[in-house]
């Protein structure tokens, strides 16, 4: 009798094929379902969009690579809710595109840190962490005080948003450049930061 | 979770776990035309291909996952909308606010539910709520002989506190010193507990606009000799012009200029100085204005634990 697992072997582009399908079963139970849930879909009560000045601040967030040590995302456990605050709910992330979880702690998660600390306090961290937390080995970001923001691509990010189903208003894509023009970077993480998981605190 | 997503879920989980038997079993026909354990009939340099079966370990090793997977599926919630038969779950879903995940949990616990999140939150409760309530009992001043809580406050102290204030308690310029017994709001066991528990905001304004650059230098002067200091230039001139503009500072920091702790303005004559005493340092103060800000800590903490911190800030000057 013909050996019929000989086919697939002796043929690559089936046997690619049979794998494709085989380890797309995972995601189409995992990730699929998911997909079409409300509760991925609806925001948590009172989710505001990023303001002008929140939303460039994320991009400078994004730029700068923060995601690359801090998380987003707490998770259910005693131990991290102690330190962070309620654990994150996927309606806090509906209007992140993409989102920030992160998957590497060297610093602290950083999804509830919004009004933890002062304005002064994220401006002399940023500028050199090691002026308020002599332990840290995050470095600083003294150029984010330097550079000023210009404004001119903040309106089309905002209509970018929009077309994702982010609801900001005409009003807010039109004010845009004038909300953010002159603005330090700084100023702009800084407003980022401070907005971040404030709606279940 | 919808009829149709738990049939999608149940039949592809479902029909994966029968489908592995099925590969498995097939995997185990001998399609070779050779006896199990016989040359496959070839042979390189003395080296035969045999027609091994598959390890009789690792098959049953296969049998017992798939088995095991029936179990899983039945008692954890794994199936779409099918919550298992043992109501396990690692933490409560669907949750909007605050008020849901208390209403969720509060739910859980009436249903029977295991939430493993909510146990370990109860378990906590059950072990560190009565020590926590026991010291909430005992007032600040008198707590702080208890050398177990002053050490349970510095912990939360390093968690919550020590980003500002620093770990050792001695703060930092813009961040006031715990340890000196040099007081903004009050130092009393009450103030220390109503500062964490509701912040502070404090607002010094910016002067450049009224006082203009030649009122600024000559209030600085006037600033300075309060704590008996100079500025090197033409002092007793400009301090002297200084403290007939001090008298907008005096609504503040008083006509001696010793401050206010109920408006949280600094005393200025005992050459302590949150934002740095030079001349430089007060110039930049009074020309821009400072804005310290004490983060409110009663949802983080919760009043029983502002207590236990309250004391450990308390014992560092007392």
């Amino acid at each position: 009798m013909r050996n019929p697992h000989e086919i697939i072997e002796k043929n690559v582009g089936l046997l690619t094929v049979l794998i494709l399908i085989a380890i797309s079963f995972g995601a189409l139970v995992q990730i699929t379902p998911l997909m079409f849930q409300q509760q991925v879909m609806e925001p948590v009560e009172g989710l505001e969009p990023y303001t002008a000045l929140q939303l460039e601040g994320r991009d400078i967030y994004i730029r700068e690579g923060c995601v690359g040590c801090h998380s987003q995302m707490v998770r259910p456990f005693r131990a991290e809710t102690e330190r962070y605050g309620h654990y994150s709910v996927a309606g806090e992330s509906v209007w992140e595109h993409p989102f920030l979880w992160g998957s590497k702690r060297t610093g602290p998660d950083l999804a509830r840190v919004g009004q933890r600390y002062s304005d002064e306090w994220h401006r002399v961290h940023l500028m050199n962490p090691r002026d308020v937390v002599p332990e840290s080995n995050m470095p600083g970001f003294p150029w984010l005080a330097e550079n000023t923001l210009t404004g001119e691509d903040t309106a089309k990010k905002m209509a970018v948003f929009q077309s994702l189903g982010v609801p900001y208003t005409e009003e807010d894509i039109e004010g845009a450049q004038a909300a953010v023009k002159g603005k330090t970077e700084m100023e702009a993480l800084i407003a980022y930061l401070q907005s971040l998981g404030t709606y279940l605190k | 979770m919808s009829m149709f997503w738990t049939i999608w879920i149940s039949v592809i989980t479902l029909g994966t776990i029968v489908g592995s038997y099925l590969l498995l079993r097939w995997n185990l026909t001998n399609f070779t035309g050779h006896p199990e354990g016989e040359s496959m009939g070839h042979e390189f340099d003395g080296i035969v291909e045999i027609n091994n079966p598959l390890p009789r370990w690792w098959t049953i090793l296969f049998y017992i996952t798939i088995v095991w997977s029936f179990f899983y599926l039945a008692l954890y919630p794994g199936l779409g909308a099918f919550e298992g038969f043992w109501g396990w779950r690692s933490s409560n879903q669907n949750i909007q606010s605050l008020e849901e995940s208390a209403q969720a949990r509060a739910d859980a616990k009436e249903q029977g539910l295991i939430v493993q999140y909510d146990r370990e939150l109860d378990y906590a409760a059950e072990k560190f709520d009565p020590i926590f309530e026991a010291y909430a009992k005992v007032p600040v001043e008198e707590l702080v002989n208890n050398e177990e809580a002053v050490k349970v406050g510095q912990r939360l102290f390093m968690q919550n506190c020590s980003q500002c204030h620093g770990s050792d308690a001695r703060g930092n310029t813009g961040f006031p010193n715990l340890t000196d017994d040099d007081w903004l709001y009050g130092g009393t066991g009450a103030k220390i507990k109503e500062t964490l528990t509701n912040g502070r905001n404090a607002a010094m304004p910016a002067w450049i606009d009224s006082m203009g650059e030649q009122g600024i230098k000559e209030t600085v002067a006037y600033v300075l000799s309060l704590s008996g200091r100079e500025v090197e230039e033409n002092h007793d001139k400009l301090a002297e012009a200084g403290k007939a503009r001090f008298a907008v500072c005096a609504a503040c920091h008083g006509m001696d200029g010793k401050g206010n702790q109920a408006l949280g303005a600094p005393n200025l004559t005992d050459n302590t100085w949150l934002y740095g005493g030079s001349e430089r340092a007060i110039t930049e103060t009074l020309t821009y204005g400072r804005n310290g800000v004490m983060p409110s800590f009663k949802k983080t903490l919760g009043e029983d634990k502002i207590h236990v911190v309250a004391t450990y800030v308390y014992s560092l000057s007392n």
